[in-house]
């Protein structure tokens, strides 16, 4: 069999976050990924990891998230001459999900983006770092100010015991909803804390100057209800949270409106919105919102223990191709295998069988709605 | 550190076998490869009565994050294969050499095991 762990390789030597130092002495599995070298997986385990984050809370480093600062007096319509978002409509540290989209209506990159003052700032996959950077420079780099800003670590503190734990460490956590941010001091450290993150549970995202990540990641580890988690489970939860990963339910040819986000497009920004289109590629988005995309994103329940991986067709009952499998593995907390992908439009309409091949044997793939977990996301105060 | 039992015989793809005294010989995955893999969630077993080669693609272990082939230690016929795996893929990671068995055939030649590597050659190779 094959045991090695295929790690991307990079062309120069992978990054170290801030908290490098932790995860090697928390015996972490590192691997190299999109240029950083990153936790997989701690002694736990992914399983234990991902359980452990919807039974109490983890903590994940994120620090390779790109993070853009986008400044000026026509940062915000330099922003949306980008995006289908409304950005006048955003409230100050308010989060808005939105999608980088190119002119064939595909998607760059998905990004948070938050109101910071007059600028904005973007949080973007660490994969897509290069790309947006140069996308964005040679599409609005005459009209604003961008900037990469490295200052900061980022840290997730993901689960339903994780307000509990900041809130001891500030009770201010508690005047935030789900995608609203505010500065707050956390074991005397200043901290952004947004409540957001990419697990479906309730939880936080906290950026913290470089020097101090160390610090707030061991303090946050102190409380008996919080474990480390790496990538392996930030993978699983997000999936079994029914969330889009780029470079799988996003990517240059999939637009928005296939992809099951139609709803990033905001009212004033489609066909009869006070600012209409006027962001990359909307002449297609627009009209696939309007008569439906060729193709649209489902979840897929496969029969049986296999798990169907990314890239495996989706076939009919006659062996044709309709769709592709872009997300697949196994759900901890259902245990059963699940899995995100997509499907002609055609053959949903005509409530097409769906099989998948898994090694030559012809395996049921069941359709539904995701998320597969009900999203526990704290969108009022309690 | 991974375990490796002395009186074991091990592939350069990452099995164990074991002679029993029946004559058949019992294959799984080695200490060091569960602990590469992570969480094991689905095994598909090989199919009794066939013949593999050695080197042949009889079996598939799934962790949560990638599908891994097995390949088949030396030449011959699956006589039985580990039923529990499938409602209990968690005894590979749990129980490598004892409950974690995947399969068990009858060699076309014994003498084949002789090629395998022992304890300190795997030890090596997987150091290496």
């Amino acid at each position: 069999m094959q045991a090695n762990q295929s790690a991307a390789k990079t062309q120069s030597q992978p990054a170290r976050t801030a908290l490098y130092d932790l995860h090697v002495e928390l015996g972490a599995r590192l691997v190299s990924f999109a240029g950083f070298t990153m936790p997989l997986n701690y002694p736990a385990g992914i399983l234990t990891e991902h359980h452990h984050t919807r039974s109490q809370a983890s903590l994940f480093d994120v620090s390779h998230m790109g993070r853009f600062r986008i400044q000026g007096t026509d940062a915000m319509l330099a922003l949306e001459s980008v995006c289908p978002a409304d950005l006048d409509a955003l409230a100050p540290d308010r989060l808005r999900y939105s999608v980088l989209t190119n002119d064939a209506g595909g998607v760059i990159d998905d990004v948070i983006i938050r109101r910071a003052g007059s600028d904005f700032e973007l949080i973007a996959n660490a994969a897509n770092r290069a790309t947006d950077e140069q996308w964005l420079d040679e599409r609005i780099g005459e009209q604003c100010r961008i900037s990469v800003d490295e200052h900061f670590a980022l840290l997730a503190l993901q689960g339903p015991t994780a307000a509990q734990v900041l809130r001891d460490l500030n009770p201010g956590v508690d005047e935030l909803v789900f995608m609203q941010a505010a500065h707050l001091p956390l074991a005397h450290i200043d901290c952004l804390v947004t409540r957001a993150g990419y697990t479906g549970e309730d939880g936080f995202e906290i950026s913290v100057p470089i020097a101090a990540a160390d610090k707030l990641a061991r303090r946050l580890l102190a409380d008996s209800t919080v474990q480390p988690a790496g990538l392996g489970a930030r993978d699983s939860l997000r999936l079994e949270a029914g969330l889009s990963l780029h470079g799988q339910e996003l990517g240059p040819t999939i637009s928005p409106v296939e992809a099951g986000l139609g709803w990033t497009i905001a009212q004033t920004r489609r066909a009869d919105g006070a600012r209409a289109g006027g962001f990359p590629g909307s002449e297609r988005i627009l009209r696939e919102l309007k008569q439906g995309p060729a193709r649209r994103r489902r979840g897929l329940l496969p029969e049986g223990r296999a798990p169907v991986r990314a890239g495996t067709p989706l076939v009919d009952e006659h062996g044709t191709v309709i769709g592709h499998v872009s997300s697949g593995g196994h759900s901890p907390t259902l245990e059963r295998p699940i899995g995100l992908g997509f499907i002609e439009t055609q053959a949903l309409d005509s409530n097409t069988p769906v099989f998948a091949e898994i090694r030559g044997r012809r395996v049921a793939i069941a359709l539904t709605r995701p998320p597969f977990i009900p999203h526990r996301y704290q969108h009022s105060h309690s | 550190m991974a375990q490796l039992p002395e009186e074991l015989r091990y592939s350069n793809t990452h099995t164990w076998t074991e002679l029993q005294d029946d004559g058949t010989v019992k294959v799984g995955i080695t200490d060091h490869a569960q602990q590469e893999l992570g969480d094991i969630v689905f095994v598909e077993l090989p199919e009794e009565d066939r013949s593999y080669a050695s080197g042949d693609e009889c079996a598939v272990v799934e962790s949560v994050k990638s599908a891994s082939d097995i390949y088949c230690p030396i030449n011959g016929e699956i006589v039985a294969v580990n039923e529990d795996l499938k409602d209990s893929p968690e005894h590979i990671n749990e129980d490598p050499y004892g409950g974690g068995w995947i399969f068990r055939l009858q060699p076309d030649d014994e003498a084949e095991l002789n090629e395998l590597l022992d304890a300190a050659g795997y030890e090596e190779f997987i150091n290496s």
